[in-house]
């Protein structure tokens, strides 16, 4: 990150409906050119917060500061700022041409100019330039993907905001667009800040990612960060299938779980902590065999087994606890369903968090 | 494979059948008397068979006559009416739809509550109201002293009553319309750079049409078609088409002429919706929704 003022600053942002806080403290820093994700589940308050940001909601309290100046009070349509909806919010009743000119024709420029802009935007967004033409409700949901962004490009924004766009798009189309935008954020090199529920999505294309939670941001790193040390147990649960064990403080360095009634290694544990979650990521549990061995291991029996493409994943129970095992498909574990197993990790691969 | 077209034969006239009630009540009921209309409209004036050589003197009587100021009384009227319901119900069916959302469509249903009542009682229920000594006018002279002429009989009470009965019919697919309008693409166009006027002019405007054009014709057709205002509030000071074909039905008894400007009247207003239905591609407008 550079050392200059970020482009968008929030400052204990909060918005409430009644006694609903959607949005609640939020302090964040944006940097000028980076694209940032906010990922949440449906009700964490991420689209009221990027609402707020774009100037379609007005915070209850706390400033928003764009190059150091509070614009609260900008309406959307005075800010250097745009938006592409999740329903995409095309004009039907335009044509493709049309609906990426409209931010020009708005602002007077004369139709020579807005053609060429607008051709020059399809032709960067790979739209054929015979749609000029076309009505936009007869493109298909990729094409008008494409349209919504270069509607939004149009308006030449400093920072744009996507509010999941690609939610209502099928799986390889998806994976499709999601490197598309980051190759456009590539050659704009303009602020995007995108929400979605997906961290899989945010981890593709951002450079750091926001993880929000009931109003409040919990965590925000690069995905890699996120990736490999979580806060929190919900950041790390999001990520993805984990194993979460809840423990409190032992003896010597070590926790304590008391569904299992021992005591497991674990990574150097922070002062004053008290009681937490360890989680260890599926891909670093492994079957001990004959002589192999582990810091903490487990017996049980191997229940059942799931192909998820290039990986397998198995479910280990362990009394009443389900522990959750993924191996590389060269490297799938030759046992049968209901055989005894042992598993086991190393203090250096699990984690430990709070609630 | 060959069974194939015979089950479609089948199928189709299994439909047919279906539909042969329907059929049967349509020909009776709307295409035999609008034959008969225009049967009449062909006969030798003052005659009441349909089995006469045709003529064409009902239309050169309605040419060289004077029922074109009926007729153009009944159009202006109600081009008039269409115009202060449209300035009138806009802004509800907005309002309506800002605050009531989703729910603003099934609201307007009860402004179609007075509808339940007969047409000639609320005719003379503003009769009454409006008449000299009347509900208003006695209350302004004897609570204020101010004594005024009565606003009944004179061309502008029968546009107050036509608008006053047509209300609904113009705001229930106004309101529609209107409420058709996603919040995200006019908060699209505001964020896009566009004033609230730009929006109303770019967005709701055009996006709203299908409703707005619904509501054009529908209370068009009704207002070209009004009587009971002309006569009940109007007090005859205007003589609209409807009269005309009523007096050539019945005082004067002579059919093929009421006909004939049945025919033109039918002739007329259905031109007009054609021209603006096809102006206004309603499907082109909605999009593919």
């Amino acid at each position: 990150m550079t050392e200059a003022i970020p482009i968008l600053q929030l400052r204990g942002i909060t918005r409430t409906f009644g006694t609903l806080v959607a949005v609640d403290r939020i302090d964040l820093d944006l940097a000028e050119g980076e694209f940032f994700t906010i990922v949440g589940p449906s009700g964490s308050g991420k689209t009221t917060m990027l609402r707020m940001l774009a100037g379609m909601e007005t915070p209850s309290a706390g400033d928003i500061l764009l190059r150091g100046r509070r614009i609260n009070d900008v309406p959307a349509n005075r800010r250097p700022t745009c938006m592409v909806f999740q329903s995409l919010a095309l004009f039907p009743h335009r044509t493709v041409g049309e609906n990426i000119e409209f931010a020009l024709k708005i602002r007077g420029v004369e139709p020579v100019k807005r053609r060429e802009r607008a051709m020059q935007l399809m032709r960067q967004l790979r739209l054929p330039e015979d749609y000029y033409g076309k009505n936009v409700t007869r493109c298909s949901g990729g094409e008008r993907q494409r349209v919504a962004l270069a509607r939004a490009l149009a308006y030449d924004p400093e920072i744009l905001f996507f509010d999941e766009p690609l939610s209502a798009i099928d799986y390889k189309l998806r994976k499709t667009l999601e490197k598309e935008l980051k190759d456009i954020h590539r050659e704009t090199g303009k602020t995007f800040v995108y929400i979605t529920h997906s961290l899989e999505e945010a981890m593709v294309m951002s450079d750091r990612i926001g993880v929000m939670r009931r109003g409040r941001l919990v965590q925000v790193g690069t995905p890699s960060e996120i990736y490999t040390a979580p806060k929190t147990r919900f950041v790390a649960e999001f990520m993805g299938d984990v194993n979460v064990l809840p423990v409190r403080a032992g003896k010597a360095g070590r926790v304590h779980s008391d569904i299992f009634g021992t005591e497991f290694t674990a990574p150097p544990i922070a002062d004053g902590f008290t009681a937490g979650h360890l989680v260890i990521r599926p891909e670093f549990i492994r079957f001990i065999g004959g002589d192999g061995k582990a810091e903490n291991t487990v017996a049980g029996k191997l229940y059942n087994e799931y192909a998820l493409g290039s990986r397998i994943q198995y479910q280990v129970r362990v009394g009443d606890h389900v522990f959750i095992v993924e191996k590389l498909r060269q490297q799938a574990f030759s046992g049968r369903l209901d055989d005894d197993v042992r598993i086991g990790w190393d203090a250096q691969d699990s984690m430990l968090v709070g609630e | 494979m060959t069974p194939a077209p015979d089950q479609t034969r089948r199928k189709l006239s299994l439909g047919a059948w279906h539909a042969l009630p329907v059929i049967v009540f349509l020909l009776l009921g709307f295409v035999a008397p609008l034959l008969a209309v225009i049967g009449y409209s062909v006969m030798p004036e003052r005659t009441f068979s349909i089995w006469q050589a045709p003529t064409a003197e009902n239309y050169v009587t309605v040419f060289t006559g004077t029922s074109y100021i009926s007729f153009l009384w009944s159009l202006g009227l109600a081009a008039l009416t269409v115009f202060f319901l449209a300035l009138i119900c806009y802004p509800i069916a907005l309002g309506l739809a800002r605050v009531f959302g989703r729910w603003s469509s099934a609201l307007t249903l009860v402004f179609t509550i007075p509808l339940f009542v007969s047409e000639n009682v609320r005719m003379y229920g503003w009769i009454l109201f409006l008449i000299k000594n009347g509900v208003l006018l006695g209350t302004l002279k004897s609570l204020f002293g101010i004594e005024m002429d009565s606003w009944l009989f004179t061309r502008g009470v029968i546009v107050f009553g036509m608008v006053y009965v047509y209300l609904p019919f113009m705001l229930f697919p106004m309101t529609l319309g209107v409420s058709m309008v996603p919040r995200e693409t006019r908060d699209a166009a505001f964020d896009l750079g566009a004033t609230r006027w730009q929006v109303f002019r770019e967005i709701d405007l055009p996006l709203s049409m299908p409703g707005v054009v619904i509501g054009f014709l529908l209370s068009f057709v009704l207002a070209v078609g009004a009587i009971a205002e002309f006569k009940v509030l109007g007090g005859q000071q205007v003589i609209p088409i409807t009269h005309d074909i009523e007096i050539a039905f019945t005082y004067s008894q002579n059919w093929p002429l009421g006909a004939a400007l049945s025919v033109l009247l039918m002739l007329v207003v259905g031109t007009l919706v054609l021209v603006v239905l096809r102006r206004f591609d309603l499907d082109a407008i909605l999009g593919r929704r």
